[in-house]
């Protein structure tokens, strides 16, 4: 067992080798880092639950086997949503990290959200003194970092514990900050499990607000389901079944657990079918879709956008007649997503998101209902 | 021949109707087989208390996932089950409670009553068990009253709870001791299982166990091989609609993963669970990608269908048609087998 400072040290050596010193010129552009990927930081008391939450996530561990983690003794980054649309980078931080004394710059400076985990099971007013700590230094380095606490582990209170739970989590830490006088910081708070969806959807809430172009992906659905008669659309990352955008009508907690399911179903089916005798080929390939039929009258109907994105749709059965119509539709928004992300890539991060709407425009989308 | 069950579609593929080539051929159907006329099997569920004999049974026939076997007491004596399969096969599970008291009575008073008219047996074996020799002992009484008051039932062992041993250590464990169980159960033959509720090796064990069972199963996999060949599918799996148990399949192209149907099986029965919390049922669905294309459909009343295409240019709605035309000859399959018994 090497001693803490070593472990810090070890930590040094997973940066970045082009990690940028003294750049503060982003300060004030948003958490969107303009060269390289826009970073999640994980952090929490040990045995909180950092490293089970990006297992179970972004490496599709099933969640009993996570009880045979091992503690994390140095910061390690695993790459999310890394598509051409999407680049992020989530930092499992060591729970037995020194708070007192890391390099706050060197972590926070080009971090945009910190992720903090407690485990809702445990006492955790410890806790409450590290999130405290945590967030007004990183609040001093870097003031655009958004702060997402994840009372975590919730599958083992009692339903009405849990919001009680969550309330006085809430109180707390925003009485401390009222008490550290940065009372203007906005805490974000979630109920969490592994065991469940909630973790999926949490971290859906946590990455979509580091997407600039939220806004534009979401009226991009809006008239895609508006004109093909569809009920309700996520675009999926397949990996991390995170949604990264939805159409503006209100998410139902059921059908995005139903889509969830049909993307590992669609994943693991294809595992097993859809490979080349390479195994590096992904089974989810330019061609992958699928449909479902459910005794509801509904339709779960997936197509491929790139690499990574997948986008799930909930329809009734008889707008899906014009299945061409639907096809085609998609291509268009297909389409114009990629001119979306082209124009971000152009101006590398300095276009407005209200600048593509000239994309919208183009939409040729056909209407369903026309006939 | 009803010329209406044939459709032509503009690649010129036309789907005949299963039954019709089949009389063409002169594949004709053998009565069934079957010694065994009672379609009510019995099967004893045994082993010692907490080693999962409920949960098991719970996933496969009651639809739990296995995180909610966490909440299953303990078994009480004997709880019995009946469990339609396949329409005329009834399985009439006698889930026995394994503490030690009860275990006593099973082998002294009820001796008669338990084991009598038994099909199957299937004793577990919980992994980490601390009293090994002690459920040794218990088994091996199983099987002397088994000898005695029904020699000719199948007996398989499963070696439940194998996800808590470390991954590079279960073949090994599970090597010696099927070994050594095999070596006590002579003169009866064993089959043993590694099986966890936590993978798809509950299925494979399951679905093995079912297997035997099935009364026309030889004439079940002819009209499979047929169907596969006319659709010029890859292959073709044949599931229990409850239980989403493999009970047959067709196999015409090589597969690198000789664990698939069981994964399969466990992949769809969770999008079961996942379609009945929003009190729905899934009828059919489609999956692809550039090298295949995978049909699940309902298909009789009892069984749904699993059909994989390897082959580009076959439209969707052909191999759809296709699926409905096979439709009726199973159907008939399975009536016929049912008509067989009742005459008996």
């Amino acid at each position: 067992m090497s001693s803490l400072a070593e472990e810090q040290f070890e930590g040094g050596d997973s940066f970045p080798k082009d990690f940028g010193y003294g750049s503060y010129d982003d300060e004030n552009s948003g958490p969107q880092v303009q060269n390289g990927k826009t970073r999640i930081l994980l952090m929490g008391h040990r045995r909180s639950g950092k490293t089970s939450i990006q297992k179970v996530v972004f490496q599709k561990m099933s969640p009993n086997e996570t009880l045979f983690l091992e503690g994390t003794n140095k910061i390690t980054k695993e790459d999310i949503a890394n598509s051409s649309f999407l680049q992020f980078q989530l930092w499992d931080c060591p729970g037995q990290m020194d708070f007192q004394d890391f390099d706050a710059d060197l972590i926070f400076a080009k971090c945009g959200a910190v992720i903090f985990v407690i485990d809702a099971q445990d006492d955790y007013m410890e806790a409450l003194n590290t999130l405290n700590l945590v967030v007004t230094k990183a609040y001093n380095v870097n003031k655009n970092i958004r702060f997402e606490v994840f009372v975590h582990k919730v599958d083992g209170l009692y339903e009405d514990n849990k919001m009680e739970t969550q309330r006085d989590i809430h109180q707390r830490s925003n009485d401390d900050l009222l008490d550290a006088g940065y009372d203007h910081i906005t805490l974000s708070f979630h109920l969490t499990s592994i065991y469940d969806h909630s973790i999926f959807e949490a971290l859906s809430k946590v990455i979509q607000k580091l997407i600039p172009q939220l806004p534009t992906l979401e009226n991009l659905l809006n008239i895609l389901i508006n004109n093909s008669g569809i009920e309700k659309a996520f675009l999926f990352d397949v990996v991390s079944k995170i949604y990264i955008a939805t159409d503006s009508s209100p998410v139902d907690m059921q059908s995005y657990e139903l889509c969830c399911d049909m993307v590992d179903l669609v994943i693991d089916i294809s595992g097993i079918y859809g490979l080349e005798e390479s195994p590096d080929v992904p089974a989810f390939d330019s061609r992958s879709s699928s449909l479902i039929k459910l005794n509801s009258g509904t339709i779960l109907y997936l197509r491929e956008v790139d690499r990574y994105l997948a986008l799930v749709c909930i329809l009734r059965e008889d707008n899906f007649e014009k299945q061409g119509v639907i096809n085609y539709n998609f291509l268009c928004f297909r389409e114009a997503l990629q001119q979306v992300f082209e124009i971000r890539n152009k101006s590398n991060g300095a276009g407005e998101p209200g600048s593509d709407t000239e994309s919208i425009e183009k939409l040729g989308v056909v209407n369903n209902h026309a006939g | 021949m009803k010329e209406s069950s044939v459709k032509k579609y503009s690649l010129q593929r036309i789907p005949i109707s299963l039954s019709c080539y089949l009389k063409a051929k002169k594949i004709s159907r053998s009565p069934v087989s079957t010694t065994n006329s009672n379609m009510k099997k019995k099967v004893l569920l045994m082993g010692k208390s907490g080693s999962g004999k409920t949960s098991m049974r719970s996933i496969i026939f009651a639809n739990y996932i296995a995180r909610d076997t966490k909440r299953l007491g303990a078994t009480i004596e004997v709880e019995h089950s009946h469990v339609r399969f396949l329409g005329n096969l009834v399985l009439n599970l006698w889930d026995c409670g394994g503490q030690e008291a009860f275990m006593e009575n099973y082998f002294t008073s009820q001796r008669d009553n338990i084991f009598r008219n038994v099909a199957v047996l299937i004793y577990v074996f919980d992994v980490e068990s601390r009293e090994l020799d002690r459920d040794l002992h218990y088994y091996q009484s199983c099987l002397e009253a088994m000898l005695h008051n029904s020699p000719d039932s199948k007996v398989f062992c499963l070696i439940h709870k194998i996800d808590l041993v470390h991954d590079n250590q279960r073949d090994v464990i599970f090597k010696d001791r099927s070994e050594h169980i095999k070596k006590l159960s002579k003169p009866l033959e064993v089959t043993c299982f590694k099986t966890s509720i936590w993978d798809e090796t509950l299925y494979k064990a399951w679905s093995s166990i079912v297997y035997q069972l099935i009364p026309n199963v030889k004439e079940l996999e002819q009209s499979l091989n047929l169907f596969a060949t006319l659709m010029e599918g890859d292959e073709v799996l044949l599931f229990e609609r409850a239980t989403f148990l493999v009970i047959s399949h067709c196999q015409r192209k090589q597969h690198r993963d000789i664990h698939r149907f069981e994964k399969i099986s466990n992949i769809i029965k969770q999008f079961k669970l996942s379609c009945s919390k929003v009190a729905a049922a899934f009828h059919s669905m489609e999956v692809r990608n550039s090298q295949f294309a995978a049909f699940i459909d309902e298909f009789t009343s009892n069984t749904f269908v699993m059909v994989v295409i390897s082959d580009p240019n076959i439209p969707s709605a052909v191999t759809l048609i296709n699926i409905k035309n096979a439709r009726k000859h199973f159907e008939e399959l399975e009536k016929q087998s049912q008509a067989n018994v009742l005459t008996r």
